[in-house]
């Protein structure tokens, strides 16, 4: 069974005119894959990582994630599945301001009903696998964007969760310090994490294994990578 | 939900804005602050009264003219010439009320005394000299008057010691003879010391016979109190009883309703004033509460502009598991710390303000006045500045649950 199951996907926003953003999107993704969906902006792929993320709903059409589509859950399930299934990366970081990051990373940890005592041991192994350990008591504000978007990462791993869906993590970033958090990216991946991410440009698609392009709400393409960005690492300028 | 984080989190969400969040606070601080004092002060002055009240003692009782006051409108009963020599006698018949021990008439008005060049606008009592004992004041120098004396309506004068400063400074004023009235009055006693006791200032007080008074000073036939000691303290009610039966015979009255005089007791009298009192000090608490009215407002206009400054914090709260209570709580537990560190702030000043003035009150005007820490109003101080919190923070805090994750994210 595919952890993401999406099958004639429609979104249309109805803001006075209807304007229709995904008009009908079918593909799966199976547990430990690492998907790039591309695009230019207005294509939809924001909308579809939104409605992949239970932030947003699906106007018609299906939409399964682990077997069970958003309407099989109340709000608090909703939620609940965010916490302890999903992890979020965004573009602008959303770090909360005047935080430590050790702070920064507990905060999932809040919502998820685990007890205290373990939010610190817990959260310093995500930031560990980020290698932020030596930053962890920085208030996030001192730090550069890359290692901004390394607390981002180590906050949304920090409840293990199945898949991570990242959007334009590299968008804010030079590519030096992009070209580390894909590399960080790439290694959750390895150890199992299934990697959704959305990115406008190839260079940084090609370190998933297939992509997938929207245009104007539809797919236009998808398929496998033949060389992955990893395995020439060599070209990569460190 | 862990309690313990949440509140770490709303005090450093608040600590972030500090000078904003004490400014916010400020109309809550000034709302518990005015109710501490208004309860603090209330109830000093409550004390004061009551031991005025306890020092007349607790055998006396005051027939007073007129009818009982009904509620604080008519405290200021019109005094009327319902009681005679006649009622006297009459009360001091065994037969009539025989648990009486003392019974002094009483008739008094503020009138000038004149020495030579020297006036003093003095308050003329007019007793017999049972006076000294009922009050428990005796001349320092000179004498009481006798018996004789008051039924020879003779022209003599006790005087309180501001009197005897005023009039005579350094100099003897035993045997001077002082003007009341154009009356002469050869001064026969000076009273110590004494200050307020029984809401009679002695020290301010010329003293002669009740027949005196009557006939020359304020001509009239009545009386303004009949002052009545009981034998024993267990027999007050009683001797009231007594006292009531033998004057509604003796003014011919059949419904109790249409008495002419009526009772007090110290028991009656602290109760009465601890009723006006308490009104009293209810309305005034009531009118503070209204700035905590305005302070509530004002909260709620701040938690207003806190939750659409945090948007992208709200978004981002909800991407990663907050469900809408969770950010609900978050901003309703914001509100009622603010609003409970606020009545915290209030209880503390209001406390030193009550303090302070308590203490100038004794030091400035000579009263004996204690301070009061009223606990109810702390306790009621903090549950009302929380219940603030909570009804004026319920409104922000449910605009920050209902935002839609998505739209926060984007929130620029």
């Amino acid at each position: 069974m595919p952890l993401i199951e999406v099958r004639n996907l429609k979104k249309i926003y109805q803001d006075g005119v209807e304007t229709p953003a995904l008009g009908g999107v079918s593909f799966d993704t199976n547990e430990g894959e690492f998907v790039a969906i591309m695009g230019p902006s207005g294509s939809g792929k924001s909308t579809l990582l939104h409605i992949l993320g239970f932030l947003d709903r699906h106007t018609s059409g299906v939409y399964r994630f682990d077997g069970k589509t958003i309407d099989d859950y109340s709000p608090e399930e909703i939620a609940h599945t965010r916490n302890k299934k999903m992890g979020f990366v965004f573009q602008m970081f959303n770090l909360l301001p005047r935080a430590t990051v050790l702070e920064n990373v507990k905060l999932p940890l809040f919502y998820s009903g685990l007890k205290e005592s373990l939010w610190d041991e817990i959260a310093l192994k995500a930031i560990e696998e980020v290698g932020l350990s030596q930053r962890k008591n920085y208030d996030t504000s001192l730090l550069s964007g890359g290692e901004k978007q390394r607390v981002a990462i180590a906050r949304a791993l920090v409840n293990n969760p199945a898949v991570i869906f990242a959007d334009e993590p590299t968008g804010n970033l030079d590519s030096k310090s992009g070209g580390q958090i894909m590399e960080i990216i790439e290694s959750l991946n390895n150890k199992g994490h299934t990697i959704i991410l959305i990115t406008h440009e190839t260079y940084t698609a090609e370190y998933a294994e297939r992509i997938i392009t929207l245009k104007d709400g539809l797919i236009e393409s998808d398929r496998k990578v033949e060389y992955r960005r990893h395995i020439h690492k060599d070209h990569f300028i460190k | 939900m862990n309690l313990r984080y949440a509140f770490k989190t709303a005090l450093r969400a608040l600590k972030a804005n500090k000078s904003r969040s004490a400014l916010t606070i400020l109309g809550i601080v000034i709302g518990i602050t005015a109710i501490m004092m208004v309860m603090s002060l209330g109830q000093g002055a409550q004390n004061l009264i009551l031991k005025q009240i306890q020092s007349i003692g607790s055998k006396t009782i005051a027939v007073v003219p007129g009818r009982q006051p009904k509620g604080i409108m008519e405290s200021l009963s019109v005094l009327t010439d319902s009681l005679k020599e006649k009622d006297v006698t009459v009360l001091m018949k065994k037969e009539n009320v025989p648990h009486l021990s003392k019974i002094m008439p009483v008739v008094f008005g503020s009138e000038t005394a004149v020495f030579e060049n020297e006036s003093y606008s003095a308050t003329v009592f007019g007793v017999t000299d049972l006076f000294a004992k009922i009050y428990d004041v005796y001349p320092e120098q000179g004498r009481l008057f006798s018996d004789e004396e008051v039924k020879s309506k003779a022209d003599v004068v006790i005087i309180g010691s501001k009197v005897k400063d005023e009039l005579f400074g350094q100099d003897d004023a035993l045997d001077k003879k002082i003007k009341v009235k154009g009356r002469n009055l050869r001064v026969i006693g000076i009273l110590g010391k004494k200050g307020q006791f029984s809401f009679v200032n002695f020290d301010s007080a010329v003293i002669v016979p009740y027949t005196t008074a009557q006939t020359y000073i304020f001509g009239i036939k009545y009386f303004h109190r009949l002052v009545i000691e009981a034998d024993k303290e267990e027999n007050v009610a009683q001797t009231v009883e007594d006292i009531k039966m033998t004057l509604r015979n003796s003014h011919n009255i059949t419904d109790p309703e249409k008495d002419d005089f009526f009772i007090e007791t110290q028991a009656s009298a602290m109760e009465m004033v601890s009723t006006i009192m308490n009104i009293l000090t209810l309305f005034l608490a009531a009118v503070a509460a209204i700035s905590l009215v305005v302070g509530g407002v004002g909260i709620m206009n701040i938690m207003l502009v806190s939750v659409t400054e945090r948007t992208r914090e709200i978004g981002l709260r909800k991407a990663i598991g907050a469900t809408d209570k969770n950010i609900l709580f978050q901003f309703l537990l914001e509100a009622v710390v603010l609003t409970a560190i606020g009545g915290i702030v209030g209880i503390i000043l209001g406390t030193l303000f009550s303090f302070l003035t308590s203490l100038a009150l004794s030091k400035f005007w000579n009263l004996n006045w204690a301070f009061t820490f009223p606990i109810q109003a702390a306790l009621l101080g903090i549950g009302v500045s929380a219940f603030v919190g909570l009804v004026f923070g319920l409104y922000p805090a449910r605009q920050a649950s209902k935002k839609s994750p998505i739209e926060a994210l984007r929130y620029e």
